[in-house]
């Protein structure tokens, strides 16, 4: 059986598309008996979204720090 | 007339095929020099010379990792000019830093997690709150220099995984290694310091 450390960098190639059938069958059978990797799937999935919305509104952060200095 | 016809330059890229990559370099810009003009002037500046250039593109790098090698130059044209030392991010400046062995503080010897992912309450809500983007900013700007620098060229900059390679020097292994390590770091830092800390509560923010 993999471990939550093996599992977790699997759920990381999953995020990148690069994980393949088995790969992800693994994830699948190990976050339904494991709370805190089926935490690390749903919060590094959260991590990708933040990073995406971070870089969208980057122009608009920097813009309104250049103001107020 | 058949002669100059000839002689029109092989390959010419077109403006719009050129115009594609805009928002990618303008993300690596602004990355690195912080401000939305001097980035904007840096792609312009990009794209013309690579307009201009565009019979010495030879098709064997992809036309990204060529407009990137340009976009490269103007930002340390820029640095120049302003004649002072690099304050900001540089991509270029960075070479090795303490990223291995990070990961063995999350997981015992047997693989299992030591300590490890706790529920979060309402991530939604955290990317509607100002507060929550200024910590984000801080979790990422802890990462160790080379780690920050493959994390923003994938997830920030968007470049292809073996693009980021490319321009890191990093395997294939080594790649996903340091994406993996950079989310495992940036979610305990996320967790520490947003998802289990109090948060003001509305009345606070408007005291
Ligand atoms: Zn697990």
């Amino acid at each position: 059986m993999p471990s939550c450390r093996e599992i977790t960098f699997l759920i990381s190639k999953g995020l990148d598309k690069e994980s393949n059938l088995v790969e992800r069958l693994a994830v699948g059978l190990h976050v339904l008996m494991c709370d805190r990797c089926r935490n690390y799937q749903t919060q590094s999935q959260f991590i990708q979204k933040a990073a995406h919305r971070y870089s969208e509104q980057l122009k608009d952060r920097l813009e309104k720090n250049n103001k107020l200095s | 007339m058949l002669l100059s016809a000839e002689m029109n330059t092989p390959n010419q890229l077109s403006e719009a095929l050129l115009a594609e990559h805009r928002p990618v370099l303008f993300r690596y810009a602004l990355l690195q020099l912080k401000n939305t003009e001097l980035a904007d002037d840096a792609v312009q500046e990009t794209l013309l010379a690579a307009w201009q250039a565009s019979a010495n593109y030879e098709g064997k790098a992809s036309l990204r990792t060529w407009l990137i090698g340009i976009l490269k130059h103007k930002i340390s044209d820029h640095w120049r000019r302003s004649n002072r030392e690099v304050v900001t991010f540089d991509f270029d400046e960075i070479n090795n830093d303490d990223s291995d062995a990070a990961e063995d503080d999350y997981f015992m010897s047997n693989g299992h997690w030591n300590g490890g992912p706790s529920t979060w309450n309402d991530p939604e809500a955290a990317l509607k709150q100002q507060e929550f983007w200024t910590i984000y900013e801080t979790c990422q700007n802890n990462l160790p220099p080379k780690m920050a620098k493959v994390f923003m060229l994938r997830e920030l900059v968007g470049l292809e995984a073996e693009e980021v390679c490319r321009e890191t020097g990093l395997s294939d292994a080594n790649y996903w290694v340091t994406m993996h390590r950079a989310r495992l770091r940036l979610r305990e830092c996320l967790e520490i310091r947003w998802f289990n800390n109090p948060k003001p509560t509305e009345e606070n923010d408007h005291a």
